[in-house]
């Protein structure tokens, strides 16, 4: 896919509130330990204003700059770590975890699912701009795989027509609710929880 | 006999309480702990040596002889403690249970351990996926704050503690301690060299130390209920309590807490609804999150889960994310996608690790197909172990014990894939591999 870089990149007021407070977390010389964090924010804030959660290399530029250091370390963890986006992507990020523990509990059948309803292949994005598809490995939440993550949530106990449900939710405009889509209390077995019965604390 | 409940640490493990401040102190959190503090350093560090509490993230490494080995004397230069939620290996998710449902434990762990070493600052590393966690625990930092339980003469102990949260992006090395304070420096997650410890060089360059959140996250129950208490569960070097995350092919996958040294098979049976079609359709194990080597059913049948139980079968306990296959599992393509892992999350530095996990996971999935002669599968055995212990980490250790399991225990199955490939596909032999 080719994508135009943008030439100019700031900050908005949202996301200075934010850096205020990231910077505050490290000592004033050690300000490079912010690059995770306002890496984030940049790509938070092109989600905000152009519907597509990316970093732009100006924005990278821009950070170099704020924290005092040079532009190819900026582009060195941007491109280390997997979470940044180094080119426009869907208004949805479909990633599905496909690693071993997913796998035995059938991702195979939401990878197909994702094929299927959001018409997106792996590493694409889907002719309507709405969803880009990436196999992602351990999201750690193995005891409620198979799970897709949908941007920052997580949707759990996931299998074919749970999937196609979701993503045509997700087309309608709607916000379904993460976590278990079998209606499990989270971690606990299916059911409802075998210890814990008896704890000190509860309302 | 299992662990009843008032003997589990994690009381709020499913989040059927709140997390907030007022409930986790109703469950005891923030109960006395000016009080451990007024008891001392050197006090607080026996008991967690006397507790025989080995660190949660993989390694066991026992936690008060850790904390023991940061300078005593405070120098120019700050102490830290961080905290490893990172946790990415598969097969794990006890970290972000005890982050969404019970962070205050977590927080009031990390101020004991924190004064314990020295330390007024601390750092909590968690990984970038885990966003709704990291909002948790955002919040309920921000609550202990307001109710004096950090920052200057936190929960009225004299000692001054900020703690903060900071976001990883996707990278499994990043769960390395010293890849961790790359990290956290600013810089891509690449491990350094060891020595110099990070108890002597760690973040900042200032002695550091580096804990699982599972570890730090006892810690105040430790202390409230004391030492013996704790080290009254599970056999002797093994003790205490453990998250276990049971998980694919039994009947219902959860997240418990349990006695160390429970029997597997009680473990899979009592918590996790058993093996799906029952115990004796299990085929196989992999008893502590993806890079410990599989366990056959025979093994299983009595093996019992702590440290030194599960290394005598040169397997480990490591994250005790129990990952259960049954008699279905193409045994063969769930290793290989393990290998797929670790290419994927080499770090690049060291080239036995960079250049092998992507041989040996580009072998795997021929070994998948059958697509192989015999003799490559010792070709495989003998280069994983060329790879082990040639590396700065234990990453591509952990890649390839994975490989390393497979063929002692299935070697036969393997053979026969490639017999079935041959026979389907009479063609003159493969060259041997030369990657």
């Amino acid at each position: 896919m080719s994508f135009a870089q943008p030439t100019h990149f700031a900050f908005d007021d949202s996301s200075e509130a934010e850096i205020a407070k990231i910077l505050a977390k490290y000592p004033e010389a050690k300000k490079a330990s912010g690059v995770i964090p306002l890496l984030y924010v940049v790509q938070r804030q092109m989600g905000r204003s152009t519907g597509s959660a990316w970093v732009p290399k100006v924005a990278m530029d821009v950070i170099a700059e704020r924290l005092g250091m040079a532009p190819i370390r900026v582009y060195e963890v941007a491109t280390f770590y997997f979470m940044f986006n180094m080119k426009p992507i869907g208004r949805h990020h479909l990633q599905l975890c496909g690693t071993t523990p997913c796998m035995l509990r059938g991702s195979d059948d939401v990878m197909r699912a994702c094929h299927d309803a959001a018409h997106v292949q792996v590493g694409q994005t889907s002719a309507d701009g709405l969803f880009t598809l990436t196999e992602v490995e351990c999201l750690g939440a193995c005891v409620n795989a198979p799970v897709l993550q949908v941007d920052d949530d997580y949707f759990e106990d996931l299998d074919y027509d749970r999937t196609v449900a979701l993503i045509e939710a997700l087309k309608r405009g709607e916000k379904p609710t993460p976590g278990s889509s079998i209606g499990r209390q989270t971690s606990a077995p299916e059911g409802g929880p075998l210890t814990l019965i008896d704890v000190a604390g509860g309302e | 006999m299992a662990l009843s409940d008032k003997d589990r640490i994690f009381t709020n493990l499913y989040g059927l309480q709140d997390w907030r401040l007022p409930a986790a102190q109703r469950r005891g959190n923030w109960d006395g702990t000016a009080g451990f503090l007024e008891k001392g350093r050197d006090w607080i560090i026996e008991e967690m040596k006397s507790s025989g509490l080995r660190g949660r993230g993989g390694a066991g490494f026992p936690t008060g002889m850790k904390w023991s080995f940061m300078p005593k004397q405070a120098s120019e230069r700050p102490h830290y403690l961080v905290v490893n939620a990172d946790e990415s290996e598969p097969g794990t998710c006890k970290d972000r249970d005890i982050i969404r449902h019970d962070p205050h434990t977590l927080i009031e762990g990390c101020l004991i351990a924190g004064f314990a070493m020295g330390a007024h600052a601390g750092y909590i590393y968690i990984r970038g996926e885990y966003y709704n966690e990291s909002r948790v625990l955002d919040a309920a930092i921000d609550e202990a704050y307001a109710a004096g339980l950090l920052g200057k003469n936190a929960a009225g102990s004299g000692w001054d503690f900020d703690l903060y949260v900071h976001r990883g992006a996707g990278a499994y090395i990043c769960g390395e301690e010293t890849a961790l304070i790359e990290s956290l420096e600013g810089k891509k997650g690449m491990p350094r060299l060891k020595p110099p410890f990070p108890a002597a060089v760690g973040l900042y360059g200032c002695p550091t130390t580096v804990n699982n959140v599972e570890t730090i996250a006892v810690v105040p129950t430790v202390l409230r209920r004391g030492a013996a208490w704790f080290a009254g569960f599970g056999r002797p070097k093994n003790s205490g309590t453990k998250i276990f995350c049971i998980q694919g092919h039994v009947n219902k996958p959860c997240n418990v807490e349990e006695e160390m040294s429970i029997p597997m098979r009680e473990l899979i049976e009592r918590h996790a609804g058993g093996v799906r079609g029952g115990w004796d359709n299990l085929m196989c194990v992999i008893p502590g999150g993806s890079s410990t080597p599989l366990l056959p059913k025979h093994i299983c049948d009595d093996v019992l889960m702590d440290f030194d139980a599960l290394r005598e079968h040169k397997s480990g306990l490591g994250t005790a994310g129990v990952i259960v296959m049954d008699k279905s599992t193409d045994i063969v393509r769930a290793i290989a996608r393990l290998s797929r892992f670790y290419k994927h999350e080499s770090c690049g530095q060291c080239t036995p690790c960079r250049e092998g996990m992507g041989w040996v996971s580009r072998m795997m999935d021929r070994m998948v197909q059958g697509r192989a002669e015999i003799e490559e599968i010792d070709v495989l055995e003998e280069v994983t172990r060329r790879i082990e212990g040639h590396t700065i980490c234990a990453l591509a250790d952990g890649g390839v014990w994975p490989v390393q399991g497979l063929i002692r225990h299935y070697r036969p199955v393997m053979e026969e894939r490639i017999a079935a490939y041959k026979a389907a596909h009479a063609t003159p032999p493969m060259p041997m591999a030369a990657e």
